[in-house]
This record gives C-alpha cells, sequence and structure tokens, in this order.
C-alpha cells in the first residue's frame, strides 16, 4: 500500500520549511514575510500527516488541525497589524519599521 | 480499534476538576466580555476589577487542587499535567497578572485608550501561560502557546488604536508587528521540531517519550537523526520566546515599544510558560539523550553555551542604554540567561529536581522585581512617551522618595544582593549549577551579576546623588499602581529577607 515511503515525504517538508525560513530572513514585504511563515507551518503539516501515517495513527493528523486552526487565528492578527500600519505608514516594507535604535 | 468509553472511564480519564484553575480563568473571561458588554460608561470600573476577581477564583481554585492532589494527577488523558511545578508557577503567573491588570488600569486612563478587550486578552493570554506550565503533551505545548502569545501580539500594539500618529502609537505599532512575526516564526520552529520528534517516537505525550526515546537513540536510523534535529528545532522555538542569545534580536524593541503594562506582563509570563515548556521537555522527556551512560544529559552542553552567551550579552548590553525599558529588556535577557544556568544544571543526573527548584525560586524572584521595576517605570513616564531616560530619574530621591526607595530595592533585587529576592533566586540557581559539575558556568553568572551592578546602580545613583537638570518629573500616582508597586516590594523584601520560604514553597517540586 505505501508504494513511496515516509522519507521523501520528510525530506520535502524540510526543502519547504527551509525555503520558508530562508523567506522570513530575505523577504522585506510584510505580506510575504507572512506567506513564508505560513510555507513553515504548512511544511510541519506534511511531516506530521505523513508521520501519522507511518504510524498508522490519527495523533498526527489531529495536530494538523490544530496547527490550522493556530495558524488561522494568526493571519487574522497579522493582517489587521498590517492595515494598521499601511494606514498609518502607506508601507508595508519591514525596514521601514525602525522608530526605535540602539 | 476504537471502542467508545464509558461514562465513569471519561470522568477518571478527563479529571476535569485539575484543569480548573486554567478553564475557569477562560470561562471568566468570557463572563467579562458580557460585563464590558454592559457595563457602559462605568467599564473603566467595572472591567478591570472583575478582572482582579477572576485572577482571584483562579486562585482558589488553584489552592484547592494542589492541596488535594496526592504528588501529581494528569487530566484530559494525560495531556494536562496538575502537579506542585504546575501548581507553583500558576500562582506565580496569577500575581504577575494581577500586578499587571492593576498597573494598566492607571496607564490605560492616562494613555486614553481605556478598552475592555484589554483586560480579556490580558486574562486570556495569563490562561495560557497557566495551560502552557500544565502541558503534558507537546500539541498541548503548542496551542498554549499560541493563546500565551497571540494576545499579547495585540496588546503590545493596543497603544495604536488611538490612531493619533504620535511616537509612541506608532512605536506601539512597530512592536506589536515585531513580535508578530517573530512570534510566528518561531512557532514554526516549534510545530516542526514537535513533528520530528513524533515521526520519531510515534506519540506526542511527554512521558511516553521518555520511554520510548531510548530505543530511537539506540537504533542509530533515520529516527534518531529526526529525534535530534526535532529537539534542537523546539529548543530554538521556545528559545526566541525566553528571548535568549542567539534568539533575542526582537526584545529591546518589542519591549520599548508595548505599553508598559504589557511590556512587564510579557516579560514575565511568556518567559515563565516557555520555560516550564523547555523544563518539561527537555529534562522530562529528553533526559534519556545521554552521552554516556549515567552521566549529563546531551543537551546540556548546548543550553551551558547559550547561557553563557545570554548572560554575557544581556548585561554587556544593557549598559550602553540610555531609555530605561530598553534597559530593562536587556536586563530580562539577562535574567533569562540566569534561569537558562539552572535548565543547564538539570541536564546532570541526580540534580534535575534541585536545578528546577532553583529555577522556580528565581523565576518567583525575577516576577516580584521586575514587575515592580516596570511599575516604577511606568509612574515617571509622561504622557507623550518622554519621561523614560535614565536621565529623567535624576533627582528622584528628592520629590519622590517612597518612589525612589522602591526603585533602589528592586535594583538591588536585580543585581542579587543579600536580603533580597533576587538574592535568594541566584544563590538556588548558582549552587545547582556547582553540585552539576558546570562551575565555569556558575562563575560566568556571578562575574556578570558584578556587571550587571553597574547599570543597575547607575539608576540609583541618578536618583540620589545627582542634582535634577530641569524639572523635577511629576510622578503619576494613584492607588492603583501604587498598589502594584507595594505587592511588588513586599514580595521581594518577604522572600529576600526569609529566606528559607521560597525554598520551602518549591521543595515538593519535581519533574523527572
Amino acid at each position: 500500500m505505501n508504494a513511496i515511503g515516509t522519507e521523501p515525504y520528510i525530506i520535502l517538508s524540510m526543502v519547504l520549511f527551509l525555503m520558508g525560513a530562508l523567506g522570513v530572513l530575505i523577504r522585506r514585504n510584510a505580506i510575504l514575510l507572512f506567506m513564508s511563515v505560513e510555507l513553515m507551518l504548512n511544511s510541519a503539516n506534511l511531516a506530521l500527516v505523513a508521520f501519522a501515517r507511518e504510524w498508522g495513527q490519527v495523533d498526527g493528523h489531529v495536530f494538523v488541525f490544530f496547527v490550522m486552526t493556530v495558524a488561522a487565528a494568526e493571519v487574522a492578527i497579522g493582517l489587521a497589524l498590517i492595515v494598521n500600519i499601511f494606514r498609518e505608514r502607506q508601507s508595508i516594507n519591514i525596514d521601514d519599521l525602525q522608530q526605535m535604535r540602539g | 480499534m476504537f471502542e467508545s468509553p464509558t461514562i465513569a472511564e471519561f470522568v477518571t480519564q478527563s479529571n476535569l476538576a485539575s484543569t480548573l484553575p486554567g478553564t475557569l480563568l477562560v470561562a471568566w473571561t468570557l463572563l467579562l466580555v458580557l460585563v464590558d458588554l454592559f457595563a457602559g460608561d462605568e467599564r473603566e470600573h467595572w472591567t478591570p476589577l472583575m478582572a482582579c476577581l477572576g485572577l482571584g477564583v483562579s486562585f482558589v481554585a488553584n489552592l484547592f487542587v494542589y492541596a488535594s492532589a496526592a504528588g501529581q494527577q494528569t487530566a484530559l488523558y494525560g495531556m494536562f499535567i496538575a502537579d506542585a511545578f504546575t501548581g507553583f508557577l500558576n500562582i506565580v503567573i496569577l500575581v504577575a497578572t494581577l500586578l499587571a491588570v492593576l498597573m494598566s488600569r492607571d496607564y490605560l486612563k492616562r494613555a486614553g485608550i481605556h478598552r475592555g478587550e484589554y483586560y480579556i486578552l490580558t486574562l486570556l493570554s495569563s490562561a495560557g501561560a497557566m495551560f502552557m506550565v500544565a502541558a503534558n503533551d507537546l500539541i498541548v505545548v503548542f496551542v498554549a502557546l499560541e493563546l500565551l502569545s497571540i494576545p499579547l501580539y495585540i496588546l503590545a500594539a493596543f497603544r495604536s488604536i488611538k490612531n493619533d500618529g504620535s511616537e509612541l502609537a506608532l512605536k506601539s505599532e512597530e512592536s506589536g508587528m515585531k513580535y508578530f512575526i517573530l512570534g510566528a516564526f518561531s512557532s514554526a520552529f516549534l510545530v516542526f521540531g514537535a513533528a520530528l520528534v513524533y515521526g520519531a517516537t510515534g506519540t506526542t505525550n511527554i512521558p511516553q517519550i521518555l520511554e520510548i526515546a531510548p530505543a530511537v537513540v539506540d537504533a542509530a536510523s533515520s529516527a534518531t537523526f529526526y529525534l535530534v534535529v526535532g529537539a534542537a528545532l523546539l529548543i530554538v522555538g521556545l528559545g526566541f520566546k525566553v528571548a535568549v542569545v542567539p534568539f533575542h534580536m526582537w526584545t529591546p524593541d518589542v519591549y520599548e515599544g508595548a505599553p508598559t503594562p504589557v511590556t512587564a506582563l510579557m516579560s514575565v509570563t511568556a518567559k515563565i510558560g516557555g520555560f516550564a515548556a523547555l523544563l518539561r521537555i527537555l529534562v522530562t522527556a529528553l533526559s534519556v539523550l545521554v552521552l554516556v551512560d549515567g552521566g549529563a544529559a546531551a543537551w546540556q552542553t548546548t543550553i551551558s553555551i547559550i547561557a553563557a552567551l545570554t548572560l554575557v550579552l544581556g548585561n554587556f548590553v544593557a549598559i550602553s542604554q540610555r531609555n530605561l525599558k530598553r534597559m530593562l529588556a536587556y536586563s530580562s535577557i539577562a535574567h533569562a540567561g540566569y534561569i537558562m544556568v539552572a535548565l543547564a544544571a538539570a541536564g546532570t543526573a541526580g540534580t534535575a529536581d534541585s536545578a528546577t527548584q532553583g529555577a522556580l525560586v528565581y523565576i518567583l524572584a525575577y516576577m516580584f522585581t521586575n514587575l515592580g521595576a516596570f511599575a516604577v517605570v511606568m509612574t515617571i513616564e509622561r504622557v507623550d512617551g518622554g519621561g523614560g531616560n535614565i536621565d529623567d530619574i535624576t533627582g528622584l530621591a528628592r520629590s519622590r522618595p517612597l518612589l525612589a526607595m522602591a526603585m533602589t530595592i528592586f535594583m538591588l533585587s536585580l543585581t542579587g544582593i543579600p536580603l533580597t529576592a533576587g538574592f535568594v533566586g541566584k544563590f538556588m540557581v548558582f549552587a545547582a549549577a556547582v553540585q552539576a559539575g558546570l562551575v565555569g558556568l556558575a562563575v560566568i553568572g556571578v562575574l556578570t551579576s558584578v556587571v550587571s551592578a553597574f547599570y543597575y546602580m547607575r539608576v540609583v545613583v541618578n536618583m540620589y546623588l545627582r542634582e535634577s537638570s530641569g524639572e523635577l518629573v511629576p510622578a503619576l500616582e494613584t492607588i492603583y499602581v501604587r498598589w502594584a508597586i507595594n505587592i511588588a516590594l513586599a514580595g521581594t523584601l518577604i522572600f529576600g529577607i526569609f529566606y528559607p520560604l521560597a525554598s520551602n514553597l518549591v521543595s515538593m517540586v519535581s519533574i523527572t
């Protein structure tokens, strides 16, 4: 039944996770930063589902549902903050946020 | 393969009574939404009062649960654990939240941003912290961490709801955004780490990981790789939350920009949650990752290096800070370093319990002292955001002698001078480190404490020995913030002077 083992999925999820992490570090647009974080969370979801299949359990799937719910809550807060910042500064470039230094 | 449980089985397995401290607080928060809705113009008085009552209810429930709990009990099918560790930290979280609510009442009024949501979010965040110290499963660690963090993202940006383009609003907005991005980034590390640990062991339950992990380590297969990488990612994710070097970059900006009561709250509850999860995961679940039989856990070296870096960087960079909140932010990084020393000491088999107890006493002392220091800073800040610099407190001893005395005691306690709570915490942590054979780390801790005296004492010198250059700061002091300072002062002194008190309180704690 398991024509493909677990390992390829995990390698893929690690690649996605690294892409997301690099995106957060390199991108300067708040929305793109945000999408990179989502990519990291979803790569973890892929790993969880792959492991849940390997173990033949539902624990991993349950975890994925929690991650998705929390990610949705985070999106709501994040977008509200971004809208707030755009209204004030007409820019969502992270590098413009430098009121504080030192 | 899955049989539906009988009702009796469900009642014993879910054991809802032992989750009451946290769940009652959440229920009360929902009640608070209604109170705030119907209180109308009176909400300025009713919502904070009801919030304090809710903390009291949770406190009483906590006392009942832990007075009746013989040893430890699990709840919700092993996902929650109610032991002395949880009970003690619950009390610390509740007292910290009470002090923050008392501070907030005055701050919000002065800044003209009095909204009921503020208290609702504060209580929710504290409930998240309480669930996190009770977490016995990686899923609960994650969900509780988010319940703790998401309200804090909003609270950090709370000053910007009055969109007047002022410097304070811009800073608060920036603080919320930075906290949010770094918080979400670190959560992703935590989830991925949890996923890999799950993949290696087939369970997310922390005690079960302890049972399965030795076989995984011995197998030396890809599962071993997943377990080690997973553990490292968990340390990174939680390291961001507790702000240890090299994951501390966000802390100064977030702490400076957020409204002062929020800074005070997040510098305590977020760290408690993070350290509780680190202790549970590393000491309970991953203590089996040993290099040689009977030796120290494999993560001890990593944690020791992080602790040393945190101590050195936090204390040295704090010296050059002019803004008081920024200085306290670096000082809070340094204090996370001291708690990390205790965590490293918990890696040696045999000293895990005394190191955990040291960490708890340190957290207790840090909670009282840090909240008190932030309350004093809040008192001397001006509405326009000025007045928070180290030069602004010159001559405070003349204009506000009692306030200056309180600040002096907080500064002495942060330095770790005897007869203050800070000394008891540091003493227990360093004693545990020496006992665990980490003498070098203890020496670094003592030396950096000496360095920290330099910037803490500069505050005292400015208050007492220097003449004020300009006008004296018109200190805001109303009954609420004065109570917050009094309670913090009482805690700092009582636990400092009657020093066996704190260690007696934690003597029951064991998480191995």
